[in-house]
C-alpha cells in the first residue's frame, strides 16, 4: 500500500496556486493515485493568504492537510512558508520563492516584515530549498509564470515516486492554454534545473 | 472515464447526467462553480438570477413546465429563498426540483456560519449530503429522481471543504427523461388557504414515506470497525473520521440527513458501546438521537464553531496528533485587500477622508472596512446598507443625514438594493446611497449580472440602465462619477451629503481584473523626490511599500490607476516617460 504523499501550495491570492493544484492534480491521477484536492475560492483570494492541499495515495479519505502532516510545502511568497511551517512534518520539505510581498500590516507600518526567514526555519530544522522564481520567470518570458517555475523544482523531489519529466509536461499541456505553453513549459524547466 | 473534478463540478455533471433542462442560481461563494459548471454545457438552459427568491421561482415555473431544474445558492442565500421554499413543499413538483445549498463552515467567505441542515426539517423536505466529488455526482442524479418519486423539492446540501475539494469521479452518459406535459392543477398549484390545507396532510404523508425510504437506502450506511466505538456522521466528518480512526471504530454514515432513518440509528447505537456524533456546526445529528433516548455524545467533545479536521476528531477522543514546529517571533497577518487598481479604493478613500459614516454591504468593498481605509460602519446581509441607512437616519435626523451613506455594489442592488431605494423614496429620507458600479460580480469570481449587458455565457443580454431605474423610483438626484478622480468624488460626496432630498451617486469603473480592462505600465516613485510622508500609503495599496524612509511600488502589482499620484504632495510619483509622450490616460 503506498503511503499518503502530502503537498500544501501555499502563497498570496492572485498568484496562481490554483493553476499549480490544477496541474498537479492532473498529473497525479493520471499517474494512478487518489487524489484529494483541497482549495479555498472567495474572498480570501483578493491578495489574502491563500492554502491549497494536495493528498494522493492508495486511498485518501480528508481533503485537507493538518499541521504537522505536510511532505512539501511550496511556497509562492516566503512569508507565507513560515506562516505554515508548522503544517510541516518534521522530516518534509520547504521549496520556496524568495519572492516578498508585504501584508497590509505591514504596507501600513503596524508590522515589520521579518528577517532571515530561511535561516530561521533552518534553525528548526526544516529542509529549506529557496529559489528566485520571479527572476526565473522573467527569464523565462513572463513574471505569471513564477508557478510553473515552482512546480518545475518540485518536480525534482517527485522523481524519487517514479514520476519522470515527460508526464509532468503532459499535465502541463492538458491545463496551460495553447499560446502560453512554451512560456511555461521553458519556465519549468528552468524551476527544475 | 475517470478525472479529477471539483465538488461543484460533480454536481453539475449529475445534473446533466440526470436530464437537467433548467438551471438558475444567484452566484455565492462556495456554491458558484456549479452553476458556471452548468453553463459549460450546452444542453442546460442557464441564468444568473438577480437573487436566490427568484432562482428558486425561476426553477418552480420550469418544473411545472415539466422539465427537470436546479437552483444553486450559499447557505445565506437559502435565507432569500425561503419565502418559496417553505411553500414549494406543499405543491411539491412537475419535472424535477433540485435546490443546492452549500454552507461555509469556519466563514472562509460569509457574514455568518448558519447550518442549512435545519432547513430541511423546517420546510419539511429532503435533504442529501455528498461528502466527496464522486457522491456529489451521484447524489445530484439521485436528487433529481427522488424529486420526481415523492413529488417534493430536494435540497442537496454541500460545504466549502466538498464543494472546493477536487477528487476522482467517473462520469456517464446524460439520459433525458420523457418530457411531462403542462396540467392546470389548482390543488396542487395554488396555494390558497383551501388548497394548502388539502396539501399539508400530503406533506406529512410524503416525508413519513422518506423516512421509509431512508431506512432502506445506501445513502445511509453502515461501515463495521470495533464495536467499542460507534460513529455517527456526515459530509466531510465522514472523511475526518475515517481518517483518524481507520478500523478502530463502526460508522453510520448518512448521506440523507433529513428525513433520519430512525431505525438505522436505532440498530446502530444498540451493537456499540459508545456512540458519538461527529458533526460540524449544530448538533443536529445529535439531538435526533437524544430525541429517541439513546445515550449519545457529541458537542460535549467536539466544537459547535468552525471546521473539523482528521487532527481534531483524532485529538478529541484521546489520540496522539503530529506537532508542527512554529517562529518564535508573530507572523504577520496577510488577510484579503483590495487589488492594485481597484476602483472602490479611490471611493472609500474620499469617505473616510470626510468622516463619514458608512452602512457596508456584501461584496469585495466590504473590504473597506480594514485599516488604513477603515471606512465601513455595519455590514449585515445582501441590501441591507440601503434599508438601514433609511433607519438610521430617520432616527438620527439631520445630523445623520449629513454624514451618512450606504454603499452597495451593481450585483447587490439588483439584488436586494433595490428594494430599499423604494422605500427611501416612498418613505423620504435624506439618505445618500453610493451605488459602487465596477460592471460585475466581484467577489465571487466575475459573474454577469442584469447590469452588465453579458448572460451567464458571456453573450450580449438585457441591460438594466441603473440611472433611469433610481429616477423611476422618484430619486431626483443621481449623480455619476469616476472613482479614480479623487477631487470628482470629493465634490459630489459633498454636493449629495448637503442635498436636502435623497440622492444617489453612481461610482462606476469597470473592475480592474476584468480581461477587457487594460493596465496602464507601472508607475515610479522618485526616490530623491519622495519626502517620505506616507500620505500615499493612506489607501492601502498593497503596490505600495515603504522602505528606507522611501514609499516604493512594485512594478509586478501596479496597474497605474493613479490615484496615489493624486495624493502626493511632491509630485514624486510619475509614469514612465515613454507612455507619458503617448499620452496614457485611463479616462
Amino acid at each position: 500500500m503506498r503511503e499518503t504523499t502530502n503537498v500544501m501550495i501555499v502563497g498570496v491570492g492572485g498568484q496562481g496556486t490554483l493553476l499549480a493544484s490544477k496541474t498537479l492534480g492532473k498529473l497525479l491521477v493520471s499517474e494512478g493515485y487518489d487524489v484529494k484536492v483541497s482549495e479555498v475560492h472567495g474572498m480570501s483570494q483578493r491578495g489574502g493568504s491563500v492554502v491549497t492541499y494536495v493528498r494522493f495515495g492508495e486511498k485518501v479519505y480528508s481533503p485537507i492537510i493538518d499541521k504537522g502532516g505536510a511532505d512539501y510545502i511550496l511556497s509562492f511568497e516566503k512569508l507565507e512558508a513560515a506562516r505554515w511551517l508548522e503544517y510541516l512534518k518534521p522530516d518534509g520539505q520547504i521549496i520556496t520563492n524568495l519572492h516578498e510581498t508585504e501584508p497590509m500590516p505591514v504596507i501600513t507600518g503596524a508590522m515589520k516584515y521579518p528577517e532571515n526567514l530561511v535561516e530561521k526555519m533552518e534553525a528548526l530544522g526544516a529542509k529549506v530549498d529557496a529559489i528566485d522564481a520571479l527572476k526565473l520567470a522573467e527569464e523565462a518570458g513572463n513574471s505569471k509564470a513564477v508557478n510553473l517555475v515552482l512546480m518545475g523544482r518540485l518536480s525534482r523531489y517527485f522523481d524519487s515516486l517514479g514520476i519522470d519529466e515527460a508526464a509532468w509536461i503532459r499535465a502541463i499541456e492538458a491545463c496551460v492554454p495553447p499560446k502560453f505553453l512554451e512560456l511555461n513549459k521553458k519556465a519549468f524547466a528552468l524551476g527544475r534545473k | 472515464m475517470k478525472e479529477l473534478m471539483l465538488g461543484n463540478a460533480a454536481v453539475a455533471r449529475g445534473l446533466y447526467e440526470a436530464g437537467c433542462q433548467v438551471v438558475s442560481s444567484y452566484p455565492g461563494t462556495p456554491s458558484t462553480e456549479i452553476t458556471e459548471e452548468c453553463a459549460k454545457f450546452n444542453e442546460i438552459y442557464c441564468e444568473w438570477a438577480p437573487n436566490e427568491k427568484v432562482a428558486v421561482e425561476v426553477a418552480f415555473g420550469a418544473s411545472l413546465a415539466g422539465k427537470r431544474c436546479f437552483a444553486a445558492m450559499k447557505h445565506v442565500g437559502l435565507n432569500v429563498a425561503a419565502d418559496p421554499l417553505f411553500t414549494l413543499s406543499y405543491t411539491g413538483v412537475r419535472g424535477g426540483l433540485v435546490i443546492g445549498v452549500a454552507d461555509d463552515p469556519a466563514m472562509h467567505s460569509s457574514q455568518n456560519e448558519q447550518d442549512s441542515r435545519h432547513y430541511a426539517k423546517a420546510a419539511k423536505l429532503p435533504m442529501l449530503e455528498p461528502s466527496d466529488s464522486a457522491e456529489c455526482l451521484a447524489y445530484a442524479k439521485l436528487a433529481m429522481e427522488l424529486s420526481e418519486q415523492y413529488d417534493t423539492p430536494v435540497l442537496l446540501k454541500l460545504c466549502t471543504r466538498v464543494s472546493h475539494s477536487q477528487s476522482v469521479v467517473e462520469t456517464g452518459p446524460r439520459i433525458v427523461p420523457e418530457p411531462v406535459p403542462y396540467e392546470k392543477n389548482v390543488q396542487k398549484n395554488v396555494m390558497l388557504p383551501a388548497c394548502a390545507r388539502i396539501r399539508h396532510p400530503l406533506v406529512e404523508q410524503r416525508m413519513a414515506d422518506l423516512a421509509d425510504f431512508a431506512e432502506k437506502t445506501e445513502l445511509n450506511r453502515v461501515e463495521m470497525g470495533s464495536t467499542k466505538l460507534g460513529i455517527i456522521c456526515d459530509s466531510t466528518s465522514y472523511q475526518y473520521a475515517k481518517e483518524a480512526l481507520g478500523e478502530d471504530a463502526s460508522i453510520l454514515k448518512l448521506g440523507m440527513i433529513w428525513p433520519m432513518p430512525e431505525k438505522k440509528i436505532r440498530e446502530f447505537a444498540a451493537k456499540v458501546e459508545r456512540l458519538i456524533v461527529i458533526e460540524e456546526l449544530d448538533p443536529f445529528i445529535e439531538e435526533y438521537c437524544r430525541m429517541l433516548g439513546l445515550a449519545v455524545e457529541g458537542k460535549s467533545i467536539f466544537p459547535i464553531l468552525g471546521e473539523f479536521s482528521q487532527n481534531l476528531v483524532a485529538e478529541k477522543l484521546g489520540r496522539p496528533v503530529n506537532a508542527g514546529r512554529k517562529l518564535e517571533e508573530p507572523v504577520p497577518e496577510r488577510p484579503p485587500v483590495m487589488c492594485p487598481g481597484c476602483p472602490h479604493r479611490g471611493l472609500f478613500h474620499t469617505l473616510a477622508k470626510n468622516k463619514c459614516i458608512v452602512m457596508g454591504d456584501i461584496g469585495c468593498y466590504t473590504l473597506g472596512a480594514s485599516a488604513p481605509l477603515s471606512s465601513i460602519d455595519s455590514c449585515l446581509c445582501m441590501g441591507a446598507s440601503v434599508s438601514s441607512i433609511h433607519g438610521f437616519n430617520k432616527a438620527m435626523g439631520p445630523e445623520g443625514e449629513k454624514k451618512t451613506v450606504a454603499v452597495i455594489g451593481d450585483s447587490t442592488f439588483m439584488h436586494s438594493g433595490m428594494t430599499g431605494l423604494a422605500n427611501i423614496a416612498y418613505n423620504q429620507s435624506n439618505s445618500t446611497v453610493i451605488i459602487l458600479d465596477n460592471s460585475i460580480t466581484g467577489m465571487t469570481g466575475h459573474q454577469q449580472n442584469p447590469t452588465t449587458g453579458y448572460n451567464i455565457k458571456g453573450e450580449p443580454a438585457g441591460k438594466v440602465d441603473l440611472e433611469a431605474l433610481c429616477r423611476a423610483m422618484g430619486i431626483r438626484r443621481v449623480a455619476v462619477v469616476d472613482p479614480y478622480d479623487l477631487a470628482a468624488c470629493d465634490r459630489v460626496v459633498k454636493e449629495e451629503l448637503a442635498a436636502e432630498e435623497p440622492s444617489v451617486i453612481i461610482s462606476r469603473r469597470p473592475c480592474v481584473l476584468l480581461k477587457y480592462v487594460k493596465p496602464e505600465p507601472a508607475l515610479r516613485i522618485s526616490p530623491e523626490k519622495c519626502i517620505g510622508c506616507r500620505s500615499c500609503m493612506q489607501i492601502g495599496c498593497p503596490a505600495i511599500s515603504f522602505r528606507d524612509g522611501k514609499a516604493v511600488i512594485d512594478h509586478t502589482t501596479c496597474v497605474g490607476c493613479g490615484v496615489c499620484q493624486q495624493l502626493c504632495p511632491v509630485e514624486a510619483i510619475q509614469r514612465p516617460e515613454a507612455e507619458k509622450e503617448e499620452g496614457g490616460s485611463r479616462k
